[in-house]
């Protein structure tokens, strides 16, 4: 089957994510080809033929222009099946090359079981097991769900893309989230709040067992947006990577977005009241209770032992 | 300005999942529903917007069975104008090409200005409807904006969210489409005079045969409960023994006490 990749470029980088989607064609002993956006004069080390189009003409973002030089490169390729990475890349693009070749677009994919995918479902509660009915397939992968696999040493075939396109949108840049006062990366043990904590005073529960732990703490993104936590703690996708020695979890229902950022720790122990959060996939333990009534109660018993 | 907000009725996500029989879909029985959460940022963009231009309609569209019609409720309490429901039995049978294509053919020739859609809806999540009704229509689409703001003279600038807090700075010319992420705005909760009054304010029901196009280009196989992992200790009881237990653990198997 041929594939086309979409690699990504941001910020005057190629992403490594496109290692993922090249081990997805792996498992699928797809013929890979790759498609990207980039500096003409920097592409990724790729052993096939690189679809290859100017970032200095096409900007980094571009859903108009970078459609139309997909589809060429779909077109020229002949590509069955175009793969993207689940990213904000990806899933800005993917629908609009969907639509444009009438194919399915399989969100979000985690696994290929017997030829079909399979997609998370109900905040990763569920799985849902997927066929496309048609001829091309546009697919995008959930992060990390594949693991990366460097691409094998060999020449590339650079075939350059150009098209003319009047574009609506304007790229006018980047903006970069404020660096704050801790550094989640450097703590041994973290106690992070989620939605289930009700309301902001309760913030104060997680930070008491945080400092009895002689640890920091951190949040998931509900609490962080809701302004009760600053946005310097928030763990997850969009916020810290962090693999500290212990990771408590209280009321955090585990979403795939906020796992990401944690799921390295070393040990994880989550506070739930709802026993199949997904969470539970990855906790070492799950302790089945109100947090409210728990975190009190664990805090004062720490500051004994 | 004519603003259209599309939302969706899904379960709460802490409820209690069921198999339905057909094993494709979950057993919608006894579930809690609300709106979809990225929706509700939708919502409240539109009305924002109203607020700011002033001589503005908003109307909200939600495909599904009669109980969708609580939700659009809350978001005709939110400040929303009119609401159109699209009435379909098993919205979850339609891919999210089906139901973009039911979109697009409500919005097509009603000339709106500005379309908000949530970036993808908590059950399904394939974050694929807004960009394809956007794309359906021709207009300029944006996903997971975090940021909004209308310059006057139908221009907007918006901030998409990317990986690791980064964010992208694009301007659209309207008409557009645009996908709302998490913590775009903080929605306000209906008072309880704009309940009252939303109970006044038209609720059009639009059968989905009207609307419908071609068919779905993918189809749901299956739907089931991932294995659990094993490993993961699961502890319950009283309070002060949970507290105990937990702490001999983390004394045995981490060195944070140590
Ligand atoms: C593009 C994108 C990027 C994202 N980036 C991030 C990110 O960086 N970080 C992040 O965290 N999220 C991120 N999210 C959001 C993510 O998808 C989830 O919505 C979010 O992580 C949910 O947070 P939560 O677990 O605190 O809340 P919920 O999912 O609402 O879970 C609350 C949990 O609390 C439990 N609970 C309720 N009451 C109690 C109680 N009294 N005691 C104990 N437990 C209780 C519930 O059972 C539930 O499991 C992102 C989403 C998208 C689409």
């Amino acid at each position: 089957m041929n594939m086309l990749l979409v690699a990504e470029y941001r910020q005057g980088k190629v992403l490594g994510n496109f290692h993922e989607l090249l081990a997805f064609a792996a498992q699928l002993q797809g013929q890979p080809s790759l498609f990207i956006v980039c500096d003409v004069n920097a592409p990724p080390a790729f052993p096939g033929r690189v679809y290859l189009a100017d970032v200095a003409t096409y900007k980094e973002y571009d859903p108009s222009s970078h459609q139309k030089l997909l589809l060429e490169a779909v077109r020229r390729e002949g590509a069955e099946m175009v793969v993207f990475a689940h990213s904000s890349y990806g899933w800005d693009l993917a629908p609009r090359i969907a639509l444009a070749l009438g194919a399915a677009q399989i969100s979000e994919v985690t696994a290929v079981v017997d030829g079909d995918c399979v997609v998370p479902a109900c905040n990763s509660k569920l799985r849902r097991r997927v066929k496309s009915l048609s001829h091309t397939t546009v697919v995008t992968l959930q992060s990390g769900a594949f693991s990366a696999q460097a691409p094998e040493v060999g020449p590339s075939t650079i075939i350059p893309l150009e098209i003319d396109d009047a574009t609506p949108y304007t790229f006018q840049g980047y903006e970069t989230a404020a660096a704050g006062g801790v550094d989640l990366g450097k703590a041994a043990v973290i106690v992070s709040a989620g939605r289930g904590i009700g309301k902001p005073e309760n913030v104060a529960l997680v930070a008491e067992l945080a400092k009895a732990l002689k640890g920091e703490y951190g949040a998931s993104r509900p609490v962080v947006d809701a302004q009760w936590v600053e946005h310097y703690r928030q763990v997850g996708t969009t916020g810290q990577t962090v693999a500290p020695k212990l990771y408590m979890a209280c009321g955090i229902s585990g979403a795939i977005q906020h796992l990401a950022g944690m799921k390295k720790s070393e040990f994880v122990v989550a506070v739930n009241t709802d026993k199949d959060a997904p969470i539970g996939e990855i906790a070492d333990v799950m302790v089945l209770a109100d947090l409210k009534q728990f975190l009190p109660v664990l805090t004062e018993k720490l500051r004994m032992v | 300005m004519k603003i259209l907000v599309c939302m969706k009725h899904v379960p709460d996500m802490e409820s209690k999942f069921k198999i339905a029989a057909d094993g494709r879909w979950y057993d919608g029985g006894d579930l809690a529903w609300r709106i979809n959460e990225y929706d509700e940022y939708a919502v409240e963009q539109a009305v924002r917007l109203k607020e700011q231009l002033g001589n503005s309609d908003i109307t909200v569209l939600s495909i599904g069975p009669e109980r969708v019609k609580e939700a659009m409720k809350k978001a005709l309490a939110m400040g929303c104008d009119r609401g159109v429901h699209v009435l379909d039995d098993r919205p979850s049978d339609r891919d999210a090409m089906a139901i973009a294509t039911i979109i697009a053919a409500f919005a097509r020739g009603r000339n709106f200005d500005c379309i908000f859609t949530g970036m993808q809806s908590q059950d399904r999540g394939s974050g694929q409807v807004g960009i394809l009704v956007g794309e359906m229509l021709g207009l300029p689409a944006v996903s997971t904006i975090v940021d909004f703001s209308c310059n006057g003279d139908n221009r907007y600038t918006v901030k998409r969210e990317l990986e690791g807090g980064v964010r992208a700075v694009v301007e659209v010319r309207g008409p557009a489409l645009f996908t709302c992420q998490l913590g775009l705005n903080t929605p306000r909760y209906p008072t309880l005079p704009n309940i009252m009054k939303a109970k006044k304010k038209e609720l059009l029901t639009v059968p989905v045969t009207e609307l419908a196009g071609t068919g779905n280009v993918q189809d749901t196989v299956q739907l089931f409960f991932p294995e659990k992992k094993g490993g993961g200790l699961l502890l319950e009881g009283e309070i002060p023994e949970l507290a105990d237990k937990l702490i001999a653990i983390l004394k045995e198997k981490t060195t944070v006490l140590a």
